[in-house]
């Protein structure tokens, strides 16, 4: 499977377009991460284990959306977009979506 | 007697914050401008459209960090805003986090063997938390991804 955020995929051809695949996933905040992000938000900087969390988020999400464009058949997604929202407080939405094509 | 121990506390904060909080970001921007200079032949273009040139693979490459405030930057961030105008402290931690999220991208890409990214796309989310405490906690994603192409 091949992904890519343009709208072509170089040195092939598009030869179906297949619509749009997403995933999604829910991720907590609070997990024991989050007593040391509580100590890390006095001093500032990066929050190494909210970021790990989110970059896992975002595999799964991804993994869904290819799971979806597999069933349809297709053998590339492009036009990939993320988008992260703050659903509730200590909860984020990791979303992954794109076309699916079967490109030669 | 206690308002007295709860004024020392949050001064205690404000002064970790502002001596161990600003070393950190001063050593953060050092390292920042050393990487980009060690990064800087991977190029980057947000145009949608590569050039006609035969590329051997793409690959989706994506950087990301979560960065928070210090508790010094947070509370002067809020006095500001009393006032309105521009909020530095803030406007230095959307650079810091953009910068490093493109920087992540860019190592992503190095690996697989590509030397540019198309199509370069921000996403920035805010993971500011509502209802802890009287003063919540602000954090922020930065996402930088784009499509690197392997000539």
């Amino acid at each position: 499977m091949e992904l890519s955020n343009l709208e072509v995929i170089p040195g092939r051809q598009v030869v179906r377009h297949l619509g749009l695949v997403q995933g999604s996933t829910v991720r907590s905040k609070h997990a024991g991460r989050d007593i040391m992000a509580g100590l890390k938000n006095i001093v500032g900087g990066e929050l190494k284990g909210y970021t790990e969390l989110l970059i896992e988020a975002r595999q799964e999400a991804i993994e869904r959306m290819v799971a979806q464009a597999q069933a349809v058949g297709a053998n590339a997604v492009i036009n990939v977009r993320f988008s992260t929202s703050n659903i509730t407080s200590g909860a984020a939405e990791v979303m992954a979506y794109g076309t699916a094509v079967y490109a030669e | 007697m206690e308002l007295l121990i709860q004024l020392g506390f949050v001064a205690l904060l404000l002064l970790v914050g502002l001596v161990f909080g600003r070393a950190a970001e001063q050593r953060h921007f050092r390292d920042l401008e050393r990487r980009e200079a060690e990064f800087a032949n991977v190029l980057v273009f947000n145009e949608r459209t590569p050039p006609q040139r035969p590329f051997r693979e793409a690959a989706l490459v994506v950087g990301s960090v979560v960065v928070a405030e210090d508790y010094f930057k947070r509370m002067a961030a809020a006095l500001k805003s009393l006032v309105g105008g521009r909020l530095t402290a803030y406007e230095s931690l959307m650079d810091r986090g953009r910068r490093e999220a493109i920087l992540r991208m860019k190592a992503e890409a190095r690996a697989r063997g590509a030397r540019v990214v198309f199509n370069v796309r921000f996403e920035t989310a805010s993971l500011a938390e509502a209802g802890a405490g009287a003063r919540p906690m602000f954090s922020a994603e930065f996402i930088a991804y784009g499509t690197a192409l392997v000539e």
